[in-house]
């Protein structure tokens, strides 16, 4: 049996699914939060790439490229802000966060 | 079984376990270094899609850059883990409960949607067929907004790292260059005019006489 776009649609998926779950089970890690949107963003990408290729249009592909761009950028400043906020409160517990509130 | 079809489900099952491994690992270096596993097995999916230039891009600008940049962050933090960790069990059953939901929904519209849809075939391309140049193609014409935006982006990212990360320490020594090249000689130096002592004079040639 050939590989058929659902395939590749399940399997985006399921990794979406895994990294909802890994949002959840570490709500208090802002790294590994910070991971499980990479994947998240993988998934979506994926996605993208398999109806681009099974579509024939590579418009897709484009798209996918300037998630890559966004997705950077965002790791970039969300690492900074991470820095920033255990020069701040000495840790990168989310619980602790409450004290940014005004 | 054909070929493709095998590396395609041995990929998934690597895809989908490292990604298990990154959510559930104690070590952040750990979760990293199955990030990176999970990055590499999705650039031989894309591949498995003909799309080489996405597949090339993903193992460089994500294992080479961005995945490095996490590294460093959690190498730079000191981070207690065991604090981290202390719920991690309690929060199991609705997380678990919530991707089983995710998850369901989307197969029963997959499924209901793609079992009745005819089966998209992809097209077949000739030996002489480049992803890159039909990429280049199209985001340098129809593209090149997009593109520019994307890299003010960049730039914009680049600022906001510096600007947020950037500490002025207190006590430090250091040159102002500014004021260095502003100033003039008049700040600097000062001409004093010494008075010729007549009386030094006058004994001079007393001393010589003598």
């Amino acid at each position: 049996m050939p590989i058929s776009l659902s395939h590749y649609l399940v399997l985006g998926a399921l990794l979406f699914a895994i990294s909802v779950v890994g949002i959840f089970l570490n709500r208090r890690n802002l790294i590994i939060l910070l991971m499980a949107i990479e994947l998240m963003l993988l998934a979506v990408n994926l996605n993208f790439v398999a109806f681009s290729h099974f579509l024939g249009d590579p418009a897709g592909q484009v798209f996918v490229f300037f998630i890559l761009t966004v997705a950077a950028a965002e790791s970039a400043i969300g690492l900074a802000i991470l820095v920033v906020l255990f020069r701040n409160i000495g840790g990168i517990d989310v619980n602790e966060l409450g004290s940014l509130k005004g | 079984m054909e070929f493709k079809t095998f590396i395609f489900y041995w990929f998934a099952l690597v895809l989908l376990f490292g990604a298990l491994r990154v959510i559930t690992c104690r070590n952040p270096v750990h979760a990293a270094m199955w990030l990176v596993l999970c990055f590499f097995t999705a650039a031989g999916v894309w591949l498995l899609l003909h799309a080489e230039f996405l597949a090339i891009t993903l193992v460089l600008v994500y294992v080479g850059a961005v995945m490095v940049l996490f590294l460093f962050v959690i190498m730079m933090l000191d981070v207690n883990l065991l604090k981290l960790k202390e719920n991690f069990r309690s929060y199991w059953p609705v997380g678990a409960m919530v991707g089983v939901l995710v998850a369901f929904e989307m197969a029963s519209i997959l499924f209901v949607a793609y079992d009745r849809a005819p089966a998209a075939v992809a097209p077949e391309h000739g030996a002489d067929y480049s992803n890159t140049r039909e990429l280049g193609l199209l985001l340098y014409t129809e593209y090149v907004y997009a593109f520019e935006i994307a890299a003010v982006l960049l730039l914009v990212a680049i600022v906001a790292a510096i600007a947020l990360t950037y500490r002025r320490r207190k006590g430090v020594r250091q040159q102002d260059v500014g004021e260095q090249v502003r100033v003039k000689k008049g700040d600097r130096l000062r001409l004093i005019k010494v008075p010729t002592e007549p009386a030094a004079e006058a004994a001079k040639p007393g001393d010589a006489a003598a």
